[in-house]
């Protein structure tokens, strides 16, 4: 089913919820809302639901609009992240709730759901009440009381959270295999931009009920629109430094205090184009390595840096350094062995930095 | 409390001590039914020495004027318990659940309402229920000397209680749910019905609960706006027995007593495990 927002809002007498949102979904598609707790994100899928009605803004399911439409009529499937069972049913008792509903004959009610539940791998545990089942089997019959009904459009608000780590990677490629099978659209709400990356075909980033970007994950990350973007998305976020971009011999170099790096040619005329006296330069802690033998110095992209931090992340190290009196994150391979007080120097991977206008914090590369 | 076996000790010797007058006050209550007289728990015949057992204290048993009062009492209860319970179940969801005009003043209204003591409003009740004994056809089973009208004060002098008893316990249920029974297609009374309705039946028994025990009761009402035998319920009846003119029988009246406990005894011995799971068993699960 393809879905689309045209200036959906959302405002309880002062709080925003969610502000002119506008983007459209293509049928089959996997989407994700990202942004912080508190973005907006809920709120709009509550809207896309019908549980919320829009103070503004029109919903549109295959070309028609829907803001009128009773939830129950909207031919869609919900997961919440506290799995909302009814706890007096069971297992069975919730994946066939929506099917008795619609007063479906009872030895097809008993084949769905038993279809189902074996999809899910639930299929044994039909009996089981609800409070019996773990995390990972309750969040599995909440999928299942979804499916069942074969919806045209499913809808998740950060049905992972409250799983274990393990768990949440498995159930991660489970409900991608799922939806790519079927075929059903998906908006999958989450805060965690790793799962809304390797998830989604496409990714809309709010914050403040504002939709930031909406993109493939790759353009998000190599190509930010804004600065909330480029920090929100990409793990562990990227460096942000106020510099002014100077030429010099027919060099451009971002200054700023102690930091003066050499610039690629393309994005720094891009850059300087905009006309700013200053600049907000993005760097990634991953482009950033240390010289060694295997990275040799870089002229004119090379600082010498105090690691003040050393957080081990099991094959990388998360290095918190400070070049003089500005702080950056660094991400580098275990075995450099790096340690807290050491003086290193960092080469700087310049190939994918980023500029942000500081007063619109818009990129002034990508628009 | 202190740890180990001290500290149980003095806990179970604290909890025996405090019970000990409740416990005599109900042995006292029962020897007594039995007896002509009584001094101290013993039983006393006519001579002054230990004796004197008899069971004409319970000969009302005869009487139907006491079959009436007990139907009485338990119509009321029971009606208490339908009106009351339907009223708070719906009342509570929608305030819990629902955003409308004046819902704030009428939670506020109805706390101020509870804090008025029944004896209060005594003389407009009887207004109103003269009131409605003059509507055609219900009026008499709705209006002044009505067993009808009496559990209506009732109903309404325990509502406020009611109201925000199942608003607390619908609060604590999480909106998710509802949400989601309305996305698998479940419209809002159906929603109330079969979602909300059975998360909430620990506070559905308690309230009933409650509500049967002060209807069992009921006394300032029913004595009001009742007059004579036929409409007086079980501590109605009980008053009649002490006249201002004749000598109490206390032996008579320790025997209706006892015989207007029963059923509720036999009420807590079979709901025993509910009440204690009440509080337990709230909102576990999800
Ligand atoms: N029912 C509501 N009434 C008032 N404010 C709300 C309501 N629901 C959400 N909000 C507000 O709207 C904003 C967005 O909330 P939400 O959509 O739940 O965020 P997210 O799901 O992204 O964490 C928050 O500031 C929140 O406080
Ligand atoms: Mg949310």
């Amino acid at each position: 089913m393809r879905v689309e927002l045209e200036n959906l809002s959302k405002a309880w007498d002062g709080v925003v919820g969610a502000d002119r949102i506008t983007l459209d979904i293509a049928d089959g598609e996997f989407v994700a809302f990202l942004g912080p707790s508190g973005c907006g994100k809920t709120t709009t899928l509550l809207m896309v639901a019908g549980i919320y009605k829009p103070s503004g803004g029109t919903i549109k399911f295959d070309g028609h609009v829907v803001n009128e439409v009773a939830p129950k009529d909207r031919g869609i499937g919900m997961v919440f992240q506290s799995y909302a069972l009814y706890p007096h049913m069971t297992v069975f008792g919730n994946i066939s709730y929506p099917l008795r509903i619609q007063k479906v004959n009872k030895t097809e009610i008993k084949e769905r759901v038993q279809k189902v539940a074996d999809m899910m791998g639930i299929g044994d545990l039909l009996d089981r009440k609800i409070v019996q089942l773990s995390g990972g089997q309750q969040q599995r019959v909440s999928l299942g009381r979804a499916l069942v009904k074969e919806p045209q459009l499913l809808l998740f608000d950060e049905p992972l959270s409250n799983l274990d780590a393990r768990l949440r990677l498995t159930m991660r490629g489970e409900i991608k295999r799922l939806q790519e099978e079927m075929g059903i659209t998906a908006i999958y709400v989450t805060h965690d931009q790793v799962e809304a990356m390797t998830m989604a075909d496409r990714i809309a980033v709010m914050s403040g009920g504002v939709l930031q970007a909406y993109d493939v994950p790759t353009d998000l990350y190599e190509h930010p629109k804004t600065q909330f973007v480029a920090g929100f998305v990409g793990n562990p976020p990227m460096n942000f430094f106020d510099v002014e971009i100077v030429a010099m011999d027919g060099e451009f170099r971002a200054k700023s205090g102690s930091i003066d790096l050499a610039l690629p040619r393309d994005r720094a005329e891009k850059a300087a184009a905009a006309g700013k006296d200053k600049l907000i330069m993005g760097v990634r802690p991953e482009d950033i390595y240390l010289v060694d033998d295997a990275e040799p110095a870089a002229p004119g992209r090379t600082l010498t840096a105090a690691i003040e931090v050393v957080e081990p992340l099991g094959r990388e190290d998360l290095l918190g350094v400070t070049v003089n009196d500005v702080e950056m994150r660094v991400l580098v391979d275990k075995t450099k062995g790096a340690a807290v007080g050491d003086n290193v120097d960092l080469v700087f991977d310049m190939s994918s930095v980023q500029f942000f206008d500081p007063e619109t914090e818009q990129s002034v590369l990508w628009t | 409390m202190g740890s180990g076996k001290t500290g149980r000790f003095f806990s179970y010797a604290f909890l025996t001590l405090s019970i000990v007058p409740i416990l005599v006050g109900y042995t006292w209550l029962v020897i007594a039914t039995v007896s002509t007289r009584t001094r101290g728990l013993l039983p006393i015949n006519a001579e002054g020495g230990i004796g004197g057992l008899t069971l004409g204290n319970w000969s009302f048993v005869f009487e139907s004027a006491i079959w009436s009062a007990m139907l009485n009492s338990l119509l009321i209860a029971v009606a208490m318990v339908i009106g009351v319970g339907i009223a708070s179940t719906s009342g509570g969801y929608a305030l819990s659940r629902f955003k409308f005009p004046g819902r704030k003043g009428f939670l506020t209204g109805t706390l101020v309402l509870h804090a008025f003591k029944a004896e209060m409003l005594l003389i407009a009740i009887f207004f109103v229920l003269r009131w409605l004994g003059e509507i055609p056809l219900i009026g008499p089973y709705i209006g002044f000397n009505s067993v009808g009208g009496v559990a209506l004060v009732m109903v309404a002098l325990e509502l406020p209680l009611g109201i925000w008893l199942m608003k607390g316990f619908f609060d604590n249920i999480s909106w998710d749910m509802e949400r989601a029974a309305m996305i698998d297609g479940a419209g809002r009374f159906r929603v109330w019905w079969q979602i909300m309705l059975p998360q909430v039946r620990p506070g559905i028994a308690a309230l009933a609960l409650f509500t049967f025990i002060a209807g069992w009761n009921a006394y300032l009402v029913p004595f009001t706006f009742t007059i004579g035998t036929k409409v007086a319920n079980m501590p109605v009846y009980l008053n009649q027995l002490i006249s201002d003119t004749a000598p109490v029988n206390w032996n008579q009246v320790a025997a209706v007593g006892l015989f207007q406990m029963i059923p509720l005894i036999i009420f807590f011995i079979f709901t025993q495990e509910l009440l204690l799971n009440i509080y337990a068993g709230g909102s576990k699960g999800t």
